[in-house]
């Protein structure tokens, strides 16, 4: 698998609502070579404080070179990626980790909660891409808890032909609810493959779900992580029986029946 | 005596070489237990074969689990790990790792971990004429397990004794790494000295803790853990330094390395060698990186050797 750590340059900052912030960033090297599901770490700062990179999804990545990330500012290393200008040096290393599974002859739906629909958008292009028949019966549901998360990336979506649904916790935007209420109405045909990515509560209900209703389903999972790369065996996840697996090596995205779900 | 892995120095090329007992290194930079997995995973982002020595993830007798999640945090300058050294196990290690690992050609050097000095000694034995182990590094140091490792690396007694064990049972240089959990470093760094051990690296992580005051509890799930990084270098630099007053044989500086820079200070203080640890995980050539500077260091000081640096630190200036 190749690996590249690349300096890259911002060239594209957008604040997408309060909290939420796309980055866009030249490097050639790791858009050559990356797949949907897979992520990055992104070094916040120079010096020796914050000291570990940042991990985040691919949000995008083209051909002419560049890859996007969408993220949160929740802490100092988001706040100081957010603080970015075009024409800055970041250091990135990637593409990292396991990339989801894309069958082009089944029918898909995609389900993204909160900053989950990051992933959520280099998939369905992917997705849409490799499909030579109907994507009719494909759908993608994004869900936020304002319209602030969801809104801005909608119109990025709607460009890729897939049918895209949207709902907020609070009903400012798209339906009220949360995204399994709208999976669950969505009668899916009996070859889905399901793709979730969004807090643990989120995909845990959904792969319980997906269990249920014997749906093929895929999951992107965090955890914390330092090197991102198999080193530190930091990002341990429980998987039942005492036994772990590493989310940087093993995932981040997992076959959710591999997974153990607390619920 | 032959240096292994030499490329220097050839005319013009800097004498990089150093001395671990009777093992010798290209140059001065390994890599630090539990920092650099078993090398493959950096395969992709660095010239594996331009490291002094490569010192894996810590084996034990029996593979073990590790400790559950959060293992890791960060602090200032630093982070805290508990991953309670999760590992395949060493005969899994022999047959899985060590032969990617040998045919780096470059000096392997296994760091290992027991519950007893038994399990200290069987695991040497196993480890004892596999192809490509140039040396026993060995941990009576890891905060992040309840048996062994603390209980070892803070009694010179016992700690002398774990490597009296295991020097009887190998042929090839013993490395023994010290906690910095102690209240006399010299007195721990004599003591094993005089076990037998060929070597000394120090230092292995500080016991740290770290609390979210939200949610009111520790950040790690096994409340404590092991501090590293640049934040805990002044500490290794006087441990190192304080070692190096009292013991004879080669010490081997580790704590917070990222740079030449670093390395060089290490060895005023009286190192022959460094690890660089948690570096690896923030940019994963920087051990490579440890090595170029120090070349360019020689040259530019138009040293004769990187050797002249151990120890040289000037006192003559106090008065
Ligand atoms: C594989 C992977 C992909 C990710 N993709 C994205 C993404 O596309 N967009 C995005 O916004 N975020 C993503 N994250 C989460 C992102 O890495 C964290 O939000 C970020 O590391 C926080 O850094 P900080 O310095 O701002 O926060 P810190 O100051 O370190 O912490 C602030 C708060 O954020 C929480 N936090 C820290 N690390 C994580 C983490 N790994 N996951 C969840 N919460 C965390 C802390 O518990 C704390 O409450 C991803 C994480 C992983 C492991
Ligand atoms: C994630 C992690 C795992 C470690 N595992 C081991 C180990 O298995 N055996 C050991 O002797 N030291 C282990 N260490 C300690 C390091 O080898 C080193 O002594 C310490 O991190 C200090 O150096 P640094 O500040 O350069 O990281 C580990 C350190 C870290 C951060
Ligand atoms: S983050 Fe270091 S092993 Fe996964």
């Amino acid at each position: 698998m190749p690996q590249y750590q690349e300096k890259t340059i911002v060239t594209r900052v957008e604040h997408l609502s309060d909290e939420n912030v796309r980055l866009t960033l030249k490097a050639p090297q790791i858009a050559s070579a990356c797949k949907p599901g897979q992520f990055v770490m992104i070094r916040a700062a120079l010096g020796k404080d914050p000291l570990l990179r940042r991990p985040f999804s691919i949000h995008q990545a083209d051909s002419s070179g560049h890859i996007q990330v969408y993220f949160k500012i929740v802490g100092r290393g988001t706040d100081l990626l957010a603080h970015l200008k075009v024409g800055e040096e970041v250091s990135v290393l990637g593409p990292l980790g396991k990339a989801f599974t894309i069958d082009k002859d089944r029918p898909v739906c995609l389900v993204g909660g909160g900053l989950g629909i990051a992933p959520m958008l280099y998939l369905a292009k992917e997705i849409s891409r490799s499909k030579t028949g109907s994507t009719n019966g494909d759908l993608v549901i994004l869900g936020g808890r304002t319209k602030g998360e969801v809104e801005p990336v909608m119109a990025d979506f709607d460009e890729i032909g897939i049918r895209t649904l949207a709902t907020t916790d609070d009903g400012s935007y798209g339906t009220k609810g949360f995204v399994t209420e709208l999976l669950k109405s969505s009668d899916l045909p009996a070859n889905t493959q399901v793709y979730a990515c969004g807090p643990e509560p989120m995909m845990g209900a959904v792969s319980l779900w997906c269990e249920e209703q014997k749906l093929a389903c895929q999951v992107s999972v965090e955890s914390v992580m330092a090197c991102g790369m198999g080193a530190c065996l930091g990002c341990s996840r429980p998987v039942g029986d005492g036994k772990y697996v590493h989310v940087c090596l093993d995932g981040p995205v997992f076959d959710a029946r591999e997974l153990k779900w607390n619920s | 005596m032959e240096f292994v892995n030499t490329r220097g120095p050839e005319s013009g090329e800097p004498d990089l070489r150093v001395k671990i007992g009777s093992l010798e290194l290209a140059n001065p930079v390994m890599t630090a237990s539990g920092t650099f997995g078993y090398a493959s995973e950096f395969e992709e982002l660095m010239n594996l074969q331009k490291l002094g020595a490569v010192i894996v993830k810590g084996i034990s007798l029996e593979p073990r689990p590790g400790n559950p999640p959060p293992r890791i945090v960060e602090t200032a300058c630093g982070m805290l790990n508990a991953i309670g050294l999760q590992n395949v196990g060493v005969d899994r290690f022999i047959t899985e790792k060590m032969p990617y690992l040998h045919g780096l050609n470059v000096p392997v050097i296994v760091n290992i971990l027991g519950g007893s000095i038994e399990e200290y000694r069987e695991i040497t034995k196993r480890l004892e004429g596999v192809p490509g182990v140039a040396g026993i590094e060995v941990n009576i140091s890891c905060p992040n397990v309840k048996e062994g490792g603390v209980a070892f690396g803070g009694d010179p007694k016992m700690a002398a004794a774990v490597t009296t064990a295991v020097k009887e049972v190998c042929s090839v240089p013993v490395i023994v790494k010290l906690s910095p959990n102690v209240t006399d470093i010299k007195e721990m760094a004599y003591a094993v000295q005089e076990g037998g051990a060929d070597s000394i690296s120090l230092i292995n992580t500080l016991i740290g803790m770290a609390i979210d005051l939200k949610k009111k509890r520790p950040e790690l799930a096994n409340v404590i853990g092991g501090l590293s990084g640049p934040a805990i270098k002044p500490v290794a630099l006087r441990m190192v330094f304080d070692a190096s007053q009292v013991v004879s044989i080669p010490l081997i500086g580790i704590g917070g390395i990222e740079s030449a820079e670093d390395a060089l200070e290490f060895m005023l203080a009286g190192a022959s060698a460094v690890q660089v640890g948690t570096a690896n995980f923030v940019n994963p050539r920087a051990s490579e990186d440890v090595v170029d500077g120090i070349r360019e260091y020689v040259l530019e000081e138009k040293l004769d050797s990187v050797r002249e640096m151990i120890g040289g630190l000037r006192l003559d200036w106090i008065r």
